[in-house]
């Protein structure tokens, strides 16, 4: 919403200048995007006498020019427009001063051998329009030496305020000076409105043809013939107004709909009354139904779009945009001036459906003010006889206004509870009568709205309005007590372990990746995703259209793009969701590593290619870590479709599953177009059993004083015996003396025989309340040979 | 035997000594001069033949000089021991100059570490973490939260929508975390006091705007709660997140529809330095923050009494804090996982952010 200072001014009695206003404006909620000031922006260019404008000595086309600036002598300048001619007036940049265009400041140039001391300015120069073909020729009684701006009409600030959509009052110079006045800003000018008498009957009848349920589309539609006007451009002043708030000045009988919209917040129609047939009335659209409009462009309509019809089809979509067909012209005559009262919400998706982005539209969206639809009608109807002339009819109406009367009831004290400030009861009245509140007094005061504040509902509306125009600034902070001297914790027991978990990746040189949680859906799919359900209906890009069902395929994706640009080394890691459907809270927490590459390479020979081994470390490092104790479930081979079914295990309690890891299946390397080797791992964090409390005190410190002993052993198995079995047998033996077992050498090949494996043990002994003797050991051991034998079907290697 | 005898012998071995260059060589000394026939042992068996006068006088004479034999090898021994490990430690010389074994170096993302921040400020002030799903229901996105069906917000083209369930139920993803303030207000009774961090979703990409990014939501309800606890509870967060010792903030009136009186919340700063912001003081303002009263009817929709109970809510970009404070210039790359990005904006894992030792370091 525009407005220039000296509009605002029709209707403000005020003295501040531009920067009061604005700054006055966007402390009461009506937010100033820009100032526009071209007069402040041109202050350095002054007006000049061209005392002579001769033939540049070695230039056909440049002038030597000699320039009056208002003070010292006489200037030379060079000039290359063909308009420069002795005995003008034109707009004058002295060296120094900075050329709008260019943004550049001008220096004394020599030009084709001559010194140019200054320059005589274009419009384009000074951006004030695209005119290059010559300088500007201000008016020959323009004073030289003053400022420029003066003689290009340009000291009138233009303000622009982006209105928030609960406030369509504000869509007005009207209603922002009403604003201004109860900020205290000036005093606000009396807007009523003299009606014009009608002397005949209109010919062209008005009518609501609505069913009861949809009536609310367009409850109150007037209208009113004016014969024998006269359209031609609009008077001056209008067009300059209008120019200055970006509009382009078309005819009058337009010109008077745009001025009253933008002066009252009063969208209005002129239709040429004799393009229209019969009566004029406010209907629902036809499915189908098309309408070329105002714009050149021809709309296809539905049922759920409000349109203004006469005998002949849709004449104009209601609330939004006129038909071409039957706008005025320069040849129009008789004109039929139109104000109704369309519903917002339904203006609003008409607007957004089609696209269409108007005046009247911001409007009618907004709410405009029931009560003002008469009245604006009677203005427009003074403005059009008095540039074009003509004849008004009676006024015809159909409908009335909507219902907007209302009594809030109001503590003053809710000010004070709500606002955090304190204001008084005279106060809080004057800003509400000056909004035009009307206020009743009492313990509680009786409040009641005026028609064009439909945002008002209840007490917190009215202790905003007072707040707002008494100062947000004079709310005073109030500290808040905390109920403990000492912070309580923030997290939960969840939250908790997803920082811990992040924290213990990145130190194991993991970095953390924020990825969409949207993917494609030929990736999803890849992951046991893809399906309808966890489809975006209207994404991104097309190719982001799938919630992901796992967190890997973002960090592939990642990986991708990371060893496109040459690194190959990765290890990457996110926590975010995983989705399980398309329902709220259907989603998991997952803790996701991927590691690819052969390691970084180095003289030390120390790298090794990323592997299900490691990927099986950060997940044990993951669940362990969340847990905060040492995770003694085992891990089953094998895990989903993506990772490689012999290089991957699952780790699970249970139905639960905790984590899985391995390398990733080369068809899933071939589909993300990742160089392996790659592992990955994926932690479930909620599926993580909670700690069990058992109080903050450790388990009792009791090292056993009795020597450990250690034992080797090495059996040839048959290379398909899991390691686990190997050490579970031996475990089983005496689980209380037996501390642990580390697999310290895994061997096949050459002296062991073809589908065989060596694998040796070492056992640790840990007697608690002896010291072990030989014998005993012995024991020990011919019994963990005896178990791993029975379990395994191996031998003792000898 | 003559002391000039004696005192030559002595010489003779203390040279072979000296002589000695390894261990093979002094063992033979030693053996020439302490072994069974050695030299000195030759002399010691002599006392045996002497009267007692003269066994008085040489032996002490021979002992010592058994002694001090014995004492020199020791000496040269350790000599010797000494320059076999110098030369031994010569020989291993490394080049320390080589780069040791490469170690990955792991990086936490800025959002993680901004949150840790903003955590650790609101658990001072009292607030609790609260959390809720990406994927949201309608009712709690918008219709609880005072947003009307027609309301544009509620258009395809701001917010994404989850294709219909299969019971017909068709979900968004957040367009904000205020769905956490239905969700905790839904389950609790004031007093509340919670943050609510977290991703949400819009449908908007261009060079300042990323179609997934973070809130984070501050929701206050309880007896006599108003807008200038609102403005404290923001100073004192601006003023420790940004590290200053004092912050000024600046209120305007705004509109949304979930909270009436709404304010938008500038903070005062310098930028006169491209590519450089200092808060606290200055000529230019930042916008920082959307909030409000709590509207009176989502309270009621949220099951808590607005006679009884008022509250504040607030939000802004966690992106956009960590780009404030860090100097990031653009929100896209966020979410792009460049390496070299992680790398460059990353933080070590071990610089968990506290109030005690500092946010930032």
């Amino acid at each position: 919403m525009k407005f220039s200072l000296s509009w605002l001014r029709d209707h403000l009695d005020t003295d501040a200048g531009a920067a009061l206003v604005a700054e006055t404006l966007t402390s009461i909620g009506l937010e100033v995007e820009s100032i526009e000031d071209a007069g402040a922006r041109l202050k350095d260019f002054v007006i000049a006498h061209v005392i002579s404008a001769e033939k540049h000595p070695n230039a056909d086309k440049l002038k030597l020019c000699m320039v009056d600036a208002g003070s010292g002598p006489p200037i030379q300048v060079v000039c290359g427009a063909p308009n420069a001619h002795t005995g003008m007036k034109a707009v004058f940049a002295r060296p120094g001063v900075v050329i709008p265009a260019s943004g550049e400041a001008l220096k004394i140039g020599t030009i084709r051998g001559i010194e140019s001391r200054g320059m005589l300015c274009s419009a384009r120069e000074l951006m004030l329009g695209e005119d290059h073909t010559g300088i500007i020729e201000l008016a020959a009684d323009a004073e030289v030496g003053a400022p420029a701006a003066q003689a290009l009409g340009l000291t009138d600030p233009v303000i622009d305020v982006a209105i928030t959509p609960n406030r369509g009052d504000a869509a007005s110079v009207f209603g922002i000076a009403r604003d201004l006045a109860a900020a205290g800003l000036g005093t606000l000018k009396d807007g009523s409105i003299e009606p014009v008498a009608g002397t005949f009957e209109s010919p062209v009848k008005v009518a609501l043809d609505f069913a009861p349920d949809t009536a609310s589309a367009c409850p109150l539609f007037a209208g009113r013939f004016i014969r024998n006007v006269k359209n031609g451009p609009s008077p001056q002043w209008v067009q300059d107004r209008l120019k200055a708030i970006g509009l382009r000045p078309i005819s009058a009988l337009v010109d008077v709909t745009n001025l009253v919209s933008h002066d009252r917040g009063r969208p209005l129609h002129v239709f040429d009354a004799d393009k229209l047939n019969g009566k004029v009335r406010a209907r629902l659209a036809k499915d189908g139904e098309t309408l070329l409009a105002l714009d050149g462009k021809t709309y296809t309509l539905d049922s759920g779009m409000t349109v203004i019809a006469d005998d002949a089809g849709a004449r104009g979509i209601a609330g939004v945009m006129g038909g071409e067909e039957t706008g005025c012209t320069e040849f129009t005559t008789n004109v039929f001036v139109e104000s109704a009262f369309f519903d917002p919400a339904r203006t609003a998706a008409t607007g957004r459906k089609l696209g269409i982005l108007s005046d009247a539209r911001y409007r009618f969206e907004r709410g405009v003010d029931p009560e003002f639809v008469v009245p604006g009608l009677e203005l427009a109807t003074r403005l059009i006889v008095e540039w074009c002339g003509g004849e008004p009819s009676e006024i015809v109406v159909a409908g009335q206004p909507p219902e907007w009367k209302r009594e809030i009831a109001f503590h003053p004290s809710a000010v004070k509870a709500l606002g955090g400030v304190e204001v008084s009861r005279p106060e809080i009245s004057r800003i509400l009568g000056s909004l035009g509140f009307a206020v009743r007094e009492g313990t509680r005061l009786a409040v009641s709205p005026p028609s064009w504040r439909w945002d008002i509902e209840g007490e917190a509306d009215i202790v905003e309005e007072i707040v707002r125009i008494h100062g947000l600034d004079k709310v005073p902070s109030a500290p808040m007590t905390r109920a403990e001297a000492v912070a309580r914790p923030a997290l939960t027991a969840s939250q908790r372990r997803t920082r811990l978990v992040r924290r213990i990746l990145a130190s194991r040189g993991f970095n953390e990746t924020v990825n969409f949680t949207f993917v494609p859906r030929a990736h999803a799919r890849l992951f046991g995703g893809g399906d309808e359900a966890r489809q975006l209906e209207n994404p991104i890009a097309s190719d982001l259209d799938a919630m992901r069902p796992s967190v890997l395929p973002s960090l592939l994706a990642a990986a991708q793009r990371n060893q496109a640009r040459g690194f190959h080394d990765l290890m990457l890691f996110e926590i975010g969701a995983q989705f399980e459907s398309g329902a709220p809270g259907a989603q998991a927490n997952v803790a996701a590593g991927l590691r690819t590459g052969a390691g970084a390479r180095s003289w030390t020979k120390s790298a090794h290619a990323a592997d299900a081994f490691d990927a099986k470390a950060d997940m044990l490092a993951a669940v362990e870590g969340a847990m905060g104790s040492p995770m003694t479930a085992p891990v089953k081979a094998g895990a989903a479709s993506w990772y490689h079914p012999g290089r991957s295990g699952t780790l699970a309690l249970g139905p639960k599953i905790l984590g899985r890891f391995g390398e990733l299946h080369p068809s899933i390397l071939e589909a993300f177009d990742i160089r392996g080797p790659a592992s990955a791992f994926e932690v479930f964090l909620d599926a993580i059993p909670e700690p069990k409390s058992k109080g903050k005190s450790r388990a009792a410190f009791a090292p056993s004083p009795y020597p450990a002993v250690e034992r080797d052993f090495a059996f040839v198995v048959d290379a398909k015996v899991a390691a686990d079995d190997v050490l579970k047998a031996a475990k089983s033996v005496d689980r209380a003396l037996i501390e642990r077992i580390d697999v310290f050498d895994l061997y096949e090949g050459k002296g062991v025989p073809e589908g065989k494996k060596s694998l040796a043990i070492s056992v640790r002994l840990a007697p608690k309340d002896r010291t072990l003797t030989d014998t005993e050991i012995e024991a020990v051991a011919k019994g963990i040979v005896a178990a791993v034998i029975k379990a395994t079907g191996g031998i003792l290697r000898s | 035997m003559q002391m000039s005898m004696i005192d030559a012998l002595e010489r003779n071995i203390l040279s072979a000594i000296a002589e000695a260059s390894d261990d093979a060589a002094l063992e033979s000394v030693r053996v020439a001069a302490l072994g069974k026939k050695g030299s000195v042992s030759d002399l010691l068996k002599s006392l045996g033949g002497m009267s007692p006068e003269e066994r008085k006088v040489n032996g002490p004479l021979f002992n010592t000089l058994r002694d001090r034999i014995g004492e020199a090898i020791a000496a040269r021994k350790s000599e010797i021991q000494a320059a076999a490990l110098n030369a031994r430690l010569a020989g291993e010389r490394i080049d320390v100059t080589l780069p040791p074994r490469p170690e990955p170096q792991g990086t936490i993302h800025p959002v993680s570490q901004v949150l840790d921040e903003v955590t650790a400020i609101f658990a001072d002030l009292g607030f609790a973490v609260a959390e809720g799903p990406d994927i949201e229901f309608d009712d709690y996105n918008f219709t609880k939260l005072n947003i009307p069906p027609d309301h544009p917000a509620r258009q395809m083209h701001d917010t994404f929508y989850v294709a219909p369930q299969a019971d017909g139920s068709r979900h968004v993803l957040r367009t904000h975390t205020s769905p956490v303030q239905v969700r905790t207000m839904l389950k609790q009774q004031p007093p509340i006091r919670i943050v609510a961090p977290g991703r949400t979703y819009r449908v908007d990409s261009d060079a300042t705007h990323s179609p997934m990014f973070h809130q984070y939501e501050g929701l206050v309800v309880d007896e006599g709660v108003s807008l200038g606890h609102l403005k404290w509870v923001l100073e004192e967060f601006y003023k420790a997140f940004f590290e200053v010792n004092r912050v000024e903030l600046r209120a305007r009136p705004s509109y949304f529809p979930f909270t009436e009186p709404s304010v938008e919340w500038d903070l005062r700063c310098d930028r006169s330095v491209p590519g450089k912001i200092v808060f606290g003081t200055g000529n230019d303002w930042l916008e920082l923050a959307g909030s409000g009263m709590v509207h009176p009817r989502v309270l009621s929709m949220c099951g808590i009494d607005p006679e009884k109970y008022s509250g504040f809510a607030f939000g802004g970009g966690l992106d956009r804090l960590a780009m404030l404070k860090y100097g990031i210039p653009d929100i896209r790359p966020f979410f792009e996982s460049d390496l070299r990005w992680l790398k460059h904006f990353g933080f070590a894992a071990l610089d968990v952010p506290t109030l005690d030792g500092g946010l930032s370091r």
